[in-house]
């Protein structure tokens, strides 16, 4: 189960039922719900008076739902909205509309004081191991940060609690006295790690944790973010673009869009018989590792730009750029339902899925540095 | 643009609004005794005319009424007169603003082209002689106070010139330019240098800074590898770019131009708009001095738009919105 | 080198009473009989006034040593309050949001377009001059340029991902302004603190020079060179302009250079090498 659909289509009336009952089921299961989520950037203007003259749709309507214990992976294009999405879930942003429900309590209105004991259960993991730790402090005090500000630990027992983190993360606890700039980039995530584990929160969202690093640094933070949440029983939120790192370390995996999630599934659902023509345009540019199934796989090209989140494409946003487009994607919008009645945690927002095996408008496969130059394959 | 100078001017006239009452709650705080300094010793014992005196200048109604009545007088071109000389305060201004702005359009000149010049040629060869002068020049330049460089180059270019029967250079006084432009001219020289020094020092290490800055871009070695000549190069290519930041810097110095006239003017005898407001300052002529302030806050105000202006010209990424 | 100079400073300026009994003259002290000559002129360097005397008789060299206790007191706590006023000014308009940016931003605006020394003679004729008074008036006009600075340097601090890592850690403003933003700051505003007090001492010269700064007769580099202006009274008695000019001219080019170097041991750059 995953989304809340609201709204009806005619294709939604026969599988609500299915849908509806894990949904509703507003279950213990569920650490974090997203309901009908917006987050508009205004875009202003004006001489004394500021008047609104637009807004940047970087959220526009997202629903989900993660599950205790599981890794929800979110992966988009740049500028899709996956990082606005992430700052909306653990409130640094303010929400223009919709509702966050965490651990039962609906906390999308809580002031930033309100907001406090909350955040001690709610972490986030940040994309820039350079820009997310302040150049001027020692690691003791940036680790120590969530004791100092909820006032945990203090003293001597703050510094064991910090000592003991960064054993806990694989960093030398001799090196409390050093600055950041002492570290290399896989090691100052680590460091980052370590500050969002200190008060035991349930759920930590990492935003493109390791986008940042070396391919071989990489793999060592996704073990370590893997080991750590076996062992202490954590909830992940998992942003990336890179959709390999998705795959390896997520349960299910949503799909987002310009500002809305087009699809979402159970991890080898979606890698395997992916419903929205989005999802297979990504999975199909993305490189195999496999050379067996890197020869056989089709790619499929996509014409045209991201369209911009300010004017987005009406109906189905992803219509101009379809290859399986038609004429009622330009004007109505697809709700998130399930594509088979029997299998209600697969659900996309398209209203023509793809059937299983279905080749889509495709390409032959070129050598990858042959693409030609900006015909814009995303 | 249009949008922007709509803007600029409106922010512009609500700083000079809130000076205006600044400096009318300075004399609001300690106001002077005008009766006195109108009739003098004598009659100021007579109470029945401090009185009329007092009434006359509307200086018996509460401060926010004279201040009202002042917005509307100053709305009509009339910016009163002064209590110590009697005549209309424009007239004032007027006999000194000339003074003052050929001495701060001058100044303003030299240390402008001379600053960036040496800046440009000591950052075109880092760390040789010519670059190190410069740098020499730069700090001890910005070390003089204006009134000591003032002073010293009284000393040294008049007096002792004088003594020695050279009189090249006049050692007070102002010339009118339609009068005699040569004399206006060599009795501008030492002020114009006086109070050109201190800012001139100031460019030089901008454009030093700025100049090595930019000429190390990828940009400026693509114009050497197209064959441009280095003197293109350097003054058409790199010093455009390098001009935002002491654009910047002029219109930061504009405000502090007056400044730098009043001590100009104190030490070369010029009878500007410096020496009238110290003068004025000391003879509590509040009218002169409120009107004074004013000016000099219009005369930053537009500046500082034109500044803003410029740098669209200089940079096409700055948009004036 | 400079800060030898500096040191020097300091140090005759703290023991600027048992130099001057060493001397032998007090700072106001006027010696009638061996400090002018016949005709009322002042007397040259010599024996008796190692650097001479001025129109009254008065001692130069301990007239300097008391004017430079003036000027570093003056210097050193203007710049320190503007600085202090500057960044706080400059962090609450950086970050406390555009609705309070607005407001201290056209603040800082109105001072910057003061005509700042006309406006400080007003104040001190009108107030009446002291040395406090002085160093209010040069603070109040030198904090916005700082407050400036420290503004843009926190609008893009705000924007740096450690402080949304703060935010969501659930640190409040003011824990974020103090632990985060302001140990960024501390580079810059050394360098200002420095660069700052130079100009608060040729500032403090300049009112003073102009005749509303330090009162006479209490001694003054500034109110030395009006002195010695008065009258043209350099042209006959030079080290009445020399030493009190030389006093100020080193003393302002010794902070100069304090002020680069410090700016070249904590360059942004180096700061840059750290990051990257």
């Amino acid at each position: 189960m995953t989304a809340l659909p609201h709204g009806t289509s005619p294709a939604a009336a026969a599988t609500a039922a299915a849908a509806a009952a894990p949904a509703s089921t507003d279950d213990d299961d569920a650490l974090l719900t997203l309901d009908d989520v917006v987050k508009h950037f205004p875009i202003r203007r004006g001489v004394v008076i500021k008047s609104e003259v637009g807004q940047v749709r970087a959220v526009d309507g997202v629903s989900l739902t993660v599950r205790r214990g599981e890794t929800l992976g979110l992966v988009g294009e740049t500028g899709c909205g996956k990082s606005t999405l992430a700052r909306c879930m653990t409130r640094l942003y303010p929400l223009t509309s919709g509702r966050i429900t965490f651990d039962g309590r609906d906390i999308s209105r809580l002031s930033p004081r309100a907001m406090r004991p909350y955040r001690r259960q709610m972490q986030m993991i940040f994309q820039d191991p350079y820009g997310s730790l302040n150049p001027h402090r020692r690691i003791g005090s940036i680790i120590g940060d969530p004791f100092a500000i909820h006032g945990v630990a203090d003293g001597p027992e703050r510094k064991r609690k910090v000592q003991e983190l960064m054993e806990l993360v694989g960093l030398n606890p001799e090196h409390f006295n050093r600055f950041p700039s002492d570290f290399s980039g896989g090691q100052r995530q680590r460091i980052g790690v370590a500050r969002a584990l200190a008060l035991r929160p349930k759920l930590i969202v990492c935003d493109e944790p390791v986008s940042a690093l070396d391919v071989s640094i990489q793999a060592q933070i996704i073990n370590l973010l893997q080991t750590l949440q076996s062992e202490l029983g954590l909830t992940y939120v998992f942003i990336a673009h890179d959709l390999s790192v998705v795959e390896h370390v997520s349960d299910r995996v949503a799909v987002m869009y310009l500002g809305k999630i087009v699809e979402i599934a159970e991890r080898a659902a979606l890698y395997g018989t992916p419903r929205h023509p989005y999802t297979a345009a990504l999975l199909s540019a993305a490189s195999v590792a496999d050379p067996d199934r890197a020869a056989v796989r089709q790619r499929i090209v996509l014409h045209g730009d991201v369209p911009s989140p300010i004017d987005p494409p009406s109906g189905c946003r992803f219509h101009p750029r379809c290859p399986k487009a038609q004429e009622i994607c330009s004007r109505v919008q697809p709700d998130l339902v399930p594509v088979l009645a029997d299998l209600p945690t697969h659900v996309t927002a398209c209203h023509f899925p793809m059937a299983d095996g279905e080749k889509l408008g495709t390409a032959p496969v070129e050598p990858a540095d042959d693409r030609p130059p900006g015909t814009g394959v995303w | 643009m249009l949008r922007f100078l709509i803007r600029r001017t409106l922010t512009g006239l609500l700083v000079i609004w809130l000076i205006s009452v600044v400096v009318f709650a300075i004399f609001f705080i300690a106001p002077p005794n005008v009766a006195f300094l109108l009739l003098g010793k004598f009659q100021a014992s007579n109470q029945q005319l401090v009185e009329q005196v007092t009434a006359q200048l509307g200086l018996n109604k509460p401060i926010p009424v004279q201040y009202w009545d002042f917005l509307v007088r100053l709305l009509h071109g009339n910016l009163g007169y002064s209590y110590y000389s009697h005549e209309a305060v424009t007239t004032l201004i007027g006999r000194a603003l000339p003074v003052t702005a050929s001495l701060a359009i001058g100044a303003a000149v030299i240390w402008v082209v001379s600053g960036v010049l040496i800046g440009v040629l000591s950052a075109t060869h880092p760390r040789s002689i010519r670059d190190r002068l410069a740098t020499l020049f730069a700090l001890t330049g910005l070390s003089f106070p204006t009134f000591v460089l003032g002073l010293i180059l009284l000393f040294f270019l008049f007096y002792k010139l004088h003594l020695a029967g050279i009189d090249w250079f006049p050692g007070s006084g102002y010339i009118p330019l339609t009068q005699d432009p040569w004399q206006w001219f060599l009795h501008l020289i030492l002020p114009w240098v006086t109070l050109a020094v201190a800012s001139m020092a100031v460019y030089v290490r901008l454009a030093r800074g700025q100049m090595l800055e930019v000429l190390g871009d990828d940009y400026i070695r693509t114009a050497r590898a197209k064959g441009l000549s280095e003197t293109r190069v350097t003054f058409r290519h790199a010093l455009r770019a390098a001009l935002v930041p002491i654009v910047t810097q002029f219109g930061i110095d504009v405000a502090t131009l007056l400044g730098g006239a009043i001590v100009t003017e104190q030490v070369f005898g010029l009878n500007g708009l410096g020496a009238l407001s110290v003068s004025s300052v000391v003879n509590q002529d509040e009218p002169v001095i409120i009107a004074i302030v004013l000016l000099a806050a219009v005369f930053v105000v537009v500046a500082n738009i034109l500044v803003d202006i410029l740098y669209a010209v200089l940079d096409p990424r700055v948009r004036l919105e | 080198m400079c800060g030898v100079f500096i040191l020097f400073l300091v140090l005759v300026a703290v023991f600027a009473d048992p130099l001057s009994h060493l001397i032998g003259w007090g700072p106001t002290q006027q010696d009638r009989a061996t400090g002018t000559t016949a005709d009322g002129l002042p007397v040259g360097p010599g024996r008796i006034h190692l650097l001479g005397a001025d129109q009254l008789g008065r001692d130069v060299l301990v007239r300097l040593i008391y004017g430079a206790r003036v000027s570093l007191v003056v210097g050193v706590s203007a710049a320190v309050a503007a600085v202090l006023i500057g960044v706080i000014i400059g962090l609450c308009a950086g970050f406390l949001g555009p609705a309070v940016d607005s407001v201290l931003a056209r603040l800082m605006d109105v001072v910057l377009a003061f005509p700042f020394l006309l406006f400080a003679i007003a104040l001190v004729t009108v107030v009446g001059p002291s040395e406090p008074l002085e160093i209010a008036v040069i603070a109040f006009f030198s904090w916005a340029a700082v407050g400036r600075i420290v503004r843009g340097q926190t609008l893009a601090i705000r924007e740096r991902e450690y402080v949304e890592a703060a935010r969501s850690l659930g640190a409040g403003n003011l824990r974020i302004m103090v632990v985060d933003v302001l140990p960024n700051l501390i580079a810059p505003v050394l360098v200002y603190v420095t660069l700052l007090i130079p100009i608060s001492i040729v500032f403090e010269a300049t009112l003073s020079f102009l005749g509303v700064g330090i009162i006479p007769p209490t001694p003054s580099w500034g109110n030395m060179l009006d002195d010695a202006q008065q009258g043209g009274l350099y042209q006959v008695a030079w080290w009445f302009l020399t030493f009190p000019a030389a006093a100020l001219v080193l003393t302002t080019l010794a902070f100069n250079l304090l002020g680069d170097s410090v700016r070249d041991a904590l360059d942004p750059r180096t700061e840059r090498l750290f990051a990257k």
